[in-house]
């Protein structure tokens, strides 16, 4: 199943929570919505699966009209942030429940019924909790159960909106992985919504980030990574450091000194330079295009990450390599390995 | 009397976290002498004797004070059954229209945004703040023979005020917010998306409706019903501005307890209130077991 948004705006009062959004989503992609709280990923979301309405465009499902179609009619599986299992139904009760309210005329029999809920319990790994109710399981539990009762009724598209937001971590590493490999056993096109971007990174074969109801970016998890389109995803995905620079004739200024760095084809003005941390190489006094004096350093995992206040006030974090220790007071020269000016 | 105790009932509104509250802040403040603590709760005892347990002895009392055999004789006057008949078709009537106008106006507060909402949940309140003579009065400036529709209903030969549609209605209309007020807490606290999972698994609005709403809110239906039933059957002031006190037909037993008090028959009088007191006792026990069940949905709610 295809799914395809056009220029969709949806207005709440004054607050745009999407201005103009086109997407489109092929057959048995896995794509992540990611962006801030507010960026209008969740809206999109219950737009497609026709819990909320748009004021202006067109959503269409391989080629269809959807926005023709109640939610109802849509046959869309939906997984809420908050499991929305029924509470006084059985685990098995709600996985069942889509298969029950089927119009009489298709509805599969009992027998059937109880067998596909079996089926669709195994598959979540959950089958001994059938007889137990919402309440007493754990928060992963609730949500595993969730995706069974979505998946019940065979859905042409899986919704999911921030599936493991209320999760803790450990649990929300471990949901990941299975959902990833649980979308490669059932490949149906799959859309969800996260604010986590390792979430986001890790899972999806295609990453959505989005801002203020726009669309900032559409790729895959390593083209927004290593390519980030806009300043809001350099500075949104992965950790950056950001300088506000002053860009003249392709010459980059921090502060009133000129920094040796290249900016062909960077438009004159206020820009703003994206270094990543770990693209920031640490030499001696000089060698550089950045001078300054380390802070404070704090030495745990893999890297070193330290504090370096620049000769022009500014103070950046960088990942260092461990092989150098850094001491507190030491004068560095600062070279990034690959950097991006965005114009203000 | 009986009805003060029907009334006192019907008040409280089902909060269980604010009474849990209220228990955990009295354990921490016992901190004063225990004199003091004493002549507190004296008062309160006190208190509470005077006006709620001595009342209910009264009326009992009273009721039995010529024997079980006058008790019973006064009951089965044919004006006192005529009076037990005409309350619970009364109550009947009304609460059947009370728990759907409640349903369906907790359904749509709880469940929607629209304006002019906030007006509705005022509406919904007004009977609570209107004295209930003034609501019969509305009835009777309405369907009297000289009010709005009055001519109309007479040529149409339809009688409102002084038979059974008109106290149906003005007890419907004193005891409306019950149920509504009963549910609207509950139905905003579970949201919506319970009902949002329902319809996107291919659920009907009606499926939607009986399998997942209304399991959901059952027990707050049946406190709402409990007390709105309370009310229907102990409502003196509306029904006695619409009733005509016709003997026999159109007395509650509220109206006829006045009646009769005020003939000196106070035997078969404390007869009937102790039928209404009765009533008023076992809605206190039906109220704390469904406290409990609410208190238990509260708490297994996922968090």
């Amino acid at each position: 199943m295809t799914i395809e948004v056009k220029n969709l705006v949806k207005k709440f009062g004054t607050f745009a929570a999407l201005d103009g959004v086109d997407l489109k989503v092929d057959n048995g992609e896995l794509v992540a919505l990611l962006g801030p709280s507010g960026s209008g990923k969740t809206t999109l979301l219950r737009i497609i699966a026709g819990l909320d309405w748009p004021d202006s465009g067109e959503v269409s499902f391989n080629g269809e009209d959807a926005l023709a179609q109640g939610a109802r009619e849509r046959n869309v599986g939906f997984v809420f942030q908050h499991y929305a299992l029924f509470r006084h139904m059985t685990v098995f009760e709600n996985v069942a429940f889509g298969l029950r309210v089927q119009p009489r005329a298709v509805r599969k029999d009992e027998s059937s019924i109880r067998a596909r809920v079996k089926e669709l319990l195994d598959l979540v790994q959950l089958d001994w909790l059938a007889d137990r109710y919402p309440s007493q399981l754990s928060g992963g539990q609730r949500q595993r159960i969730a995706l069974a009762r979505a998946l019940a009724i065979e859905p042409r598209i899986l919704l999911l909106d921030e599936p493991f937001g209320a999760l803790d971590a450990k649990v929300r590493k471990e949901l990941r992985k299975w959902l990833r490999s649980l979308h490669h056993e059932i490949n149906v096109t799959s859309i969800f919504v996260t604010h986590d971007q390792e979430e986001a990174l890790e899972v999806a074969n295609r990453v959505v980030v989005m801002d203020k109801g726009k669309i900032e970016q559409i790729g895959s998890p390593n083209d927004v990574y290593e390519r980030p389109a806009t300043a809001f995803v350099h500075g949104f995905i992965g950790e950056s450091i950001e300088l506000p620079v002053q860009v003249a004739d392709g010459v980059v200024r921090l502060g009133d000194r000129p920094l040796r760095l290249a900016a062909e084809g960077v438009a004159s003005g206020a820009s703003k330079l994206f270094v990543r941390r770990h693209d920031m190489l640490v030499g001696a006094p000089g060698s550089g295009a950045f001078e300054g004096a380390v802070r404070h350093v704090r030495n745990f995992g893999p890297v070193q990450r330290a504090e370096v206040a620049l000769f022009d006030g500014e103070t950046i974090e960088i990942d260092a390599p461990r092989d150098k220790e850094l001491s507190v007071g030491e004068r560095v020269g600062l070279d990034p390995r690959r950097y991006r000016i965005f114009t203000a | 009397m009986t009805m003060q105790i029907a009334d006192s009932v019907s008040l409280s509104t089902p909060d269980a976290k604010a009474r849990r509250h209220a228990v955990a802040a009295g354990e921490n403040l016992r901190t004063e002498p225990r004199a003091v603590r004493i002549a507190i709760i004296s008062v309160a005892v006190l208190f509470l004797t005077v006006f709620v347990v001595l009342p209910l002895v009264v009326v009992f009392a009273q009721a039995f004070s010529r024997g079980i055999m006058a008790y019973v004789a006064a009951l089965s006057e044919p004006e006192a059954l005529a009076a037990i008949r005409l309350t619970l078709l009364v109550a009947a009537i009304s609460v059947g229209l009370n728990l759907v106008f409640g349903l369906v106006a907790a359904w749509a507060i709880a469940k929607f945004e629209f304006k002019g909402k906030t007006f509705l949940i005022s509406l919904i309140d007004l009977p609570f703040s209107v004295s209930p003579v003034i609501s019969g009065l509305v009835f009777v400036l309405l369907f009297g023979a000289q009010g709005y529709f009055g001519g109309w209903l007479r040529d149409h030969d339809i009688q409102i005020l002084f038979a059974v549609p008109g106290i149906a209605l003005a007890t419907t209309f004193v005891t409306f917010p019950f149920v509504a007020r009963a549910l609207i807490p509950l139905m905003q606290e579970q949201g919506t998306q319970e009902e949002e999972a329902a319809i996107s698994l291919g659920a009907s609005g009606l499926q939607t409706f009986f399998r997942v709403t209304l399991p959901n809110i059952k027990w707050g239906v049946l406190y709402g019903v409990l007390l709105c039933n309370a009310r229907a059957m102990g409502e003196f002031g509306a029904v006695s501005v619409v009733s005509g006190h016709i003997r026999g037909e159109t007395n509650t037993m509220p109206l006829l307890v006045e009646i009769l008090y005020n003939e000196y028959q106070f035997v078969a009088a404390f007869a009937i209130a102790s039928l209404l007191a009765m009533l008023a006792l076992i809605t206190l026990i039906a109220k704390t077991i469904l406290e409990r069940h609410l208190d238990e949905g509260h708490d297994s709610r996922d968090h």
